[in-house]
């Protein structure tokens, strides 16, 4: 442990590491505050230069600016009323009218301490509880990572905002297209209709950034969002006011912690998702829990869910390393990334590759801790990172969204491949479905193909296998629990309420 | 793929993975940055300090005369991948021209092997092409087969290994397979997916010891790696892989190997005898070889063929590939050629034994 912890440090101490966080933090703080703009977007413009880096600067990058993204994601929240990042869209009224209210500064500085803090604690359940995942992952055989992939498929649609049917549409979506291409286990190749260029199935580095990033192109060029004035507001004495406020309500800022690396930690479930949870959980625990939202603005579901969805980020990492199954859309770039680098997660990796671990772990609470100075001047920049005119931004979008397809694998085919996912993430969009099932059904649905017909292969379809082993037996009931989450939301929220009055 | 995710196992356990991993990053930029320039019509590229030994294999008056592209058919990462951009680089020193390593991963090699076969044939186009192109065209995946290739120079190859978990009840080979034959079905083994290199390894012993090619079955896998990890959680109870991608649990001791699948013994594993020293006259295993469209210009072939070989037979090739754990295996144009011409015929043999065409 020592010895690898003197390694990583020695790793992580590089110029080269240190530009790259700093720039892809800048690029990170940009890309959240911009309306829209989401922080998978961000991760999936950023992988024509991962190709580029070695595998650690790759990594931080990526880890970089996705917390960066998340914190900044509150900015035009408070200034525009628009969530920068759908991980900030679950308090967005609380930080508008606060700063209606002349407590702007207070909101976003509450938002980026309860967002450091958030972030350091996801990122210390990482450190601390991947290596001990990682141990009984080891003993994980196919129909372990069958029901670790299918809790994943799970909670992408259930515990998702809105239609749960259409959640489902979406996940079948990604399902079927990851069906095309050589079949994994015998090789038959499926819907490539003679084609041997879709013999290597549907790379799903392409669909995504067609998804987060083509299409949010077109949404802006086809019904161009309203120029909004941003108030502006004093920054002064901006991170002492925020600190004690954050300690008045440091037992919410906790729950947030908690609940967000609770639920990154689900395999398909990520921060945008554990924001809503915490803002539900600070809300229905609150005093003034029905207020919030109205009035004259709460600092108090800020807190909750301003922690929660930095923890969440942190937490989706666990996932991601121990069983190679994402724990959101950003982490599912970061996971295509590694495979690209010949990097293989997994539980191995935490035995081969013991020092690149521990220089993740750093960089994790590294990016926390740079997030409050470049978030200080962010919001003191605020109004200007606001004004950058979408004529100048949209063609660099697009002209990186080409680039990065085709650096995928040096084809046209992954550029087309964007243009068709750039398009339907943008139908899809208008009928307000959700996006990131489709991605994760593409990423996951060859996991569960996998490991079933391994297990099924292994057993001459002796299918009990998959209930009476302990270990998946575990992970079904989890699946269950998980499957059941809107009924144990309503009988929670039913107790939290009757316990109020007493 | 899984080819591709087998051998950068072997690659990434070595200690000096981060070395060249950064090497490799390097090499891809530097070579990115070449191949700009080379793309505006770049007159600078004779290197001037190619020394006179390598002019022993200027053959061709005319070759080359401009940038070559060299195509890998699976990922970046993977092992064929850091060998083609060894080669590459070599190449490049030697023939004083860039050697752009492009990969085009994906259908099992097929996207990769075609972008070879279809390239112009003046060699400005070549590629590694890989054990599977005596495989696909038996599987009906493609119809491109050795005959849409010139083969150039084999460059390397690896002999499948049988290994089992170390408290597996057999000591030998002889063990596991009259297991096998008195409990057909019963032992299941894994390391690519179903008709992959190691599953014909395996049924090619299996039928050339006499017995049914069910009698160990089959569980695809996406590659030795995750294999090995079903093999160490008891789910299954032999791998069949290159020693060289088993080393790290080999070496761990949780993991036996019972015999390997070469003409000769291991020098890394010297107790661990042939199927041939156990009276099974099987040999099967990976390969690699640098090849170009068919149809190339004889002198063209003959100046890459010398280059190549002189690339394999020098030090610092064996010793990145010993350093890698993989196997060096120098064949010219005629051997090469031959060689490909009987791997395909066996392969044909037992896929269509195993029910494995298409």
């Amino acid at each position: 442990m020592i010895d690898n912890l003197s390694q990583a440090f020695s790793m992580v101490a590089s110029w080269e590491l240190l530009l790259v966080v700093l720039a892809a933090g800048v690029y990170g703080i940009f890309i959240g505050s911009i309306p829209g703009l989401t922080a998978t977007l961000a991760a999936a413009l950023l992988v024509p230069f991962a190709f580029f880096l070695d595998p650690l600067p790759a990594i931080a990058s990526i880890i970089t600016m996705s917390v960066m993204a998340i914190f900044a994601g509150d900015i035009p929240s408070a200034l525009v009323r628009m969530p920068g990042t759908p991980a900030s869209a679950a308090y967005v009224e609380d930080s508008y009218r606060l700063t209606q209210n002349g407590r702007g500064a207070l909101a976003l500085g509450v938002g980026l301490l309860a967002s450091a803090t958030g972030g350091i604690f996801g990122g210390l359940v990482l450190i601390f509880a991947a290596p001990q995942l990682a141990k009984v992952a080891l003993l994980f055989t196919s129909y372990e990572y069958f029901w670790v992939a299918i809790l994943g498929l799970t909670a992408a649609v259930i515990i998702s905002r809105g239609s749960q049917v259409k959640g489902t549409i979406a996940l079948l979506i990604g399902l079927f297209v990851s069906t095309i291409g050589l079949d994994i286990s015998v090789g038959f190749p499926r819907f490539t209709f003679g084609s041997s260029d879709l013999l290597g199935g549907i790379n799903f580095i392409p669909a995504m950034i067609g998804l987060f990033g083509l299409s949010q192109v077109l949404r802006n060029v086809i019904s161009p969002p309203p120029a909004a004035l941003p108030i502006r507001i004093e920054s002064k004495g901006l991170l002492r006011n925020a600190a004690s406020t954050l300690w008045n309500y440091k037992k919410t800022a906790v729950g947030g912690n908690v609940i967000g690396s609770a639920i990154g930690t689900l395999p398909g479930a990520g921060g945008d998702i554990a924001a809503w949870v915490a803002y539900a959980v600070t809300k229905n625990g609150a005093k003034e829990g029905k207020n919030f939202g109205s009035g004259t603005g709460h600092i108090q579901p800020i807190v909750g869910a301003s922690s929660a969805n930095n923890a969440g980020v942190g937490s989706a990492y666990i996932p991601t390393l121990v069983f190679g199954i994402p724990g959101d859309t950003i982490t599912a770039i970061l996971l295509g990334v590694l495979l690209v680098k010949g990097v293989q997660p997994g539980p191995s990796l935490f035995d081969s590759q013991a020092p690149l671990l521990y220089s993740i772990f750093i960089v994790f609470i590294a990016a926390n801790i740079l997030m409050i100075p470049l978030g200080y001047l962010a919001i003191r920049g605020s109004g200007m990172l606001l004004r950058v005119p979408n004529s100048v931004l949209m063609p660099i979008i697009v002209a990186f969204c080409v680039v990065g397809s085709f650096s995928i694998n040096n084809g046209l085919l992954e550029v087309g491949i964007m243009l068709i996912f750039g398009i339907l993430g943008y139908l899809l969009e208008q009928a307000k479905f959700p996006l990131a099932p489709v991605v994760l059904g593409l990423v996951l649905g060859p996991i569960v193909e996998k490991n079933f017909m391994q297990s099924v292969i292994k057993t001459e379809w002796d299918l009990t296998q998959f209930l009476t082993r302990p270990m998946s037996a575990a992970l079904m009931i989890l699946t269950i629990i998980v499957l059941l989450y809107p009924v144990l939301q309503k009988l929670i929220g039913r107790l939290l309420r009757y316990r109020k009055p007493l | 793929m899984s080819m591709s995710k087998i051998a950068s196992r072997g690659l990434f356990h070595k200690p000096s993975r981060r070395v060249r991993v950064s090497g490799l990053a390097i090499a891809v930029s530097a070579g990115l940055l070449v191949s700009g320039c080379a793309q505006s019509g770049d007159t600078s590229s004779t290197d001037p300090a190619a020394d006179s030994s390598d002019n022993a294999c200027d053959i061709s008056s005319t070759y080359p005369s401009g940038a070559i592209e060299f195509i890998v058919p699976w990922a970046a990462g993977g092992g064929t991948d850091s060998v083609s951009r060894f080669v590459g680089i070599q190449l490049s020193d030697r023939l004083g021209v860039p050697v752009n390593v492009v990969n085009r991963d994906g259908g099992g090699g097929v996207i990769g092997h075609t972008a070879i076969a279809n390239g112009k044939a003046d060699g400005s186009l070549i590629g590694m092409t890989t054990v599977e192109i005596t495989m696909m065209h038996w599987q009906g995946l493609t119809d491109l087969s050795y005959e849409d290739i010139t083969p150039i120079a084999q460059v390397n190859s690896d002999p499948s290994g049988i290994t089992v978990a170390a408290d597996a009840p057999w000591d030998t080979i002889e063990e596991l397979l009259d297991d096998a034959r008195a409990n057909p079905g019963e032992i299941v083994g894994s390391g690519t997916a179903i008709g992959g290199i190691w599953d014909l390894a395996r049924a090619g012993m299996l039928l050339e010891a006499g017995m049914d090619v069910n009698d160990i079955r089959w569980v695809p896998s996406a590659g030795s790696a995750p294999a090995l990890q079903e093999l160490a959680a008891g789910g299954i109870d032999v791998t069949f892989a290159s020693l060289a991608e088993n080393a790290t649990m080999i070496g761990a001791g949780e993991a036996r190997p019972l015999a390997i699948m070469g003409e000769e013994r291991d020098p890394n594993y010297p107790d661990v005898p042939t199927l041939k020293e156990v009276g099974i006259d099987f040999s099967m295993g990976s390969w690699r070889g640098v090849s170009g469209p068919s149809g190339m210009d004889e002198d063209i072939v003959a100046e890459l063929a010398c280059q190549v070989d002189d690339i394999v037979q020098s030090d610092e090739y064996i010793e990145f590939m010993t350093t890698a754990g993989f196997g060096v295996d120098g064949k010219d144009t005629d051997a090469f050629t031959e060689f490909i011409v009987n791997e395909d015929e066996a392969k044909g043999t037992i896929m269509e034994a195993a029910g494995l065409t298409g």
